[in-house]
């Protein structure tokens, strides 16, 4: 037994402890396959949330994204990003000769699942924001990956932001049906009905 | 009964748990055998809730069968837990907005252990006074510096009734362990499965009652169930089986019988309390299928006991004069 595993069944313990981190399958079961989950994202504890919530076999090959330039500036950020989360690294700052999804892509064509959060930032408001074109260029090159959306409740009352402890609140997470790309279906459509498919998780949940 | 009394301290709770688990097994067999029946899909809800009051049971049972064996220190422990747990799903459903984060940290982190270690170490004059005072005047403290005045008041009662009956009622379970009472020292254990038989048995003789009698109800916009009747079937259930325990305790039979009803009583009253909760928070039971949270229902089961805890705890410190 390793450090790193160690260090992360304490963090789904206590994840556990603070949130109860339940699982509500209702479109799909857990289930060892490749996939994308997409969820609404309100706080730092969002992808901890999904994470605890998850079969524990799934864990290991269901991976973060982490902003490279905070998540790499000391080097227990780096360690647990790395070494617990095995997460996907990408740069916030655009260079023009580097795609900022080929680090996703690159994750997915070793088969890894990924957790994204399309808004690309957390929001504060009960309804996510618009989400942002990389879900659907991930769905457009990886046609057989399925997309499950995530509906993450009550957690921004655990740590709202700028608090540092959480509160013991309560928090589930609902994972809903699977969703693909459809033939001839433009980026807008697609973006406006992923969003609808975790908004409808509210009310399931 | 009276030779029973003579047995010395272990034989006596093997005694109990025998039957305890005895009682458990007979029930389960019996749910095994009528669980093949067929049933409309009300009957099969109806079903579904016995069979997790069952497990429940089960649960309990082993854990206070875990407490006697590992002493009071891990049976506080354990109590803590219950009331960390009960809390949590009391706050959950409470909707509390980010004014209130320090002061439900401090209720989580610093008065919830605080409590718990002021009863390990039997500081009982603290005990009593730590929350109702210190803490009630410290909650609304913090949650002034939230900066949000908006239903100030409202807020503040909220968290401070959680800590009330979540830590505070719920504390006194484990400080029975540790009365000194006369003639009784190292029986502490005794006391507490003499109040949760007493209040669990109250909780499903009203239950049962309430289901056969159908009579009108007390209140009908807070519990369909809860009758007059009902509740004193519960309440003498209990002061039975409490007169029938007497020889583990350290009363005499009708005092035993007078502090079974007494738990019972406002055990099955603090049920009904929670009722009125449950129906203003908009959900049917704390841990239905309906709540958002997927809380546990916890809560559910444990509210009767922190009813009759403090009120138990008190009576037993006056019949002995202290």
């Amino acid at each position: 037994v390793k450090l790193p595993e160690v260090a992360g069944l304490f963090l789904a313990f206590l994840a556990r402890l603070i949130t109860g981190a339940q699982g509500h399958w209702h479109g799909c079961p857990p289930k060892a396959e490749q996939r994308i989950y997409f969820a609404n994202h309100q706080s730092h504890f969002d992808w901890v949330l999904i994470w605890a919530a998850l079969p524990h076999e799934l864990r290991a090959v269901t991976r973060p994204i982490a902003a490279r330039d905070y998540w790499t500036a000391t080097p227990l950020r780096h360690w647990i990003t790395r070494e617990i989360f095995n997460s996907v690294y990408v740069s916030r700052q655009r260079s023009d000769d580097e795609d900022p999804l080929e680090p996703l892509m690159d994750a997915l064509r070793s088969g890894d699942s990924l957790v994204i959060f399309p808004e690309g930032t957390r929001g504060n408001k009960p309804e996510p924001a618009q989400f942002k074109a990389g879900l659907y260029h991930l769905a457009e090159a990886f046609a057989g990956v399925p997309l499950i959306p995530c509906w993450i409740a009550n957690v921004q009352r655990v740590m709202p932001k700028g608090e540092v402890v959480p509160v013991p609140i309560l928090c589930s997470v609902t994972f809903g049906a699977p969703l693909a790309l459809e033939g001839g279906e433009d980026k807008r459509a697609f973006l406006a009905r992923a969003r609808a498919a975790v908004l409808a998780l509210r009310e399931v949940a | 009964m009276g030779s029973l009394r003579a047995l010395g301290v272990t034989q006596q709770v093997a005694l109990l748990f025998v039957v305890l688990f005895g009682l458990l097994m007979l029930v389960t067999i019996v749910s095994i055998s009528r669980s093949l029946r067929d049933r409309t899909p009300a009957q099969q809800e109806l079903w579904q809730g016995y069979l997790r009051d069952l497990r429940a049971a089960w649960i309990a049972a082993v854990l206070f069968w875990i407490a006697w064996i590992a002493g009071a220190i891990v049976s506080t422990l354990l109590f803590a837990i219950v009331s960390f747990v009960a809390l949590r799903e009391f706050v959950t459903l409470t909707h509390t907005v980010r004014g209130d984060h320090r002061a439900l940290l401090l209720a989580f982190f610093v008065v919830l252990p605080l409590q718990y270690l002021i009863v390990a170490t039997e500081f009982f004059d603290l005990f009593t006074v730590f929350i109702p005072v210190y803490v009630f005047l410290a909650i609304p403290v913090l949650s002034a510096f939230g900066n949000d005045p908006k239903r100030f008041l409202e807020r503040t009662a909220k968290i401070q009734w959680g800590v009330m009956v979540c830590v505070y009622g719920m504390s006194h379970a484990p400080a029975l362990l540790l009365l000194d009472l006369p003639r009784y020292e190292g029986r502490g254990a005794f006391l507490v499965l003499y109040l949760v038989l007493v209040v669990a048995t109250a909780q499903i003789a009203q239950e049962v009652a309430s289901r056969r009698l159908r009579r009108r109800p007390v209140a009908r916009a807070i519990s369909r169930t809860f009758s007059w009747r009902a509740w004193a079937i519960g309440a003498v259930s209990a002061a039975l089986v409490g007169a029938l325990l007497y020889w583990a305790t350290p009363f005499k039979p009708i005092p035993a019988l007078v502090m079974g009803l007494i738990a019972g009583g406002s055990g099955t009253f603090g049920a009904f309390v929670m009722q009125a909760l449950k129906r203003d928070a908009g959900v049917h039971t704390w841990g239905g299928r309906m709540s958002v949270t997927g809380a546990v229902g916890l809560l559910d089961r444990v509210a009767g006991l922190c009813f009759a805890a403090p009120v138990f705890f008190h009576s037993v410190r006056w019949y002995f004069g202290f």
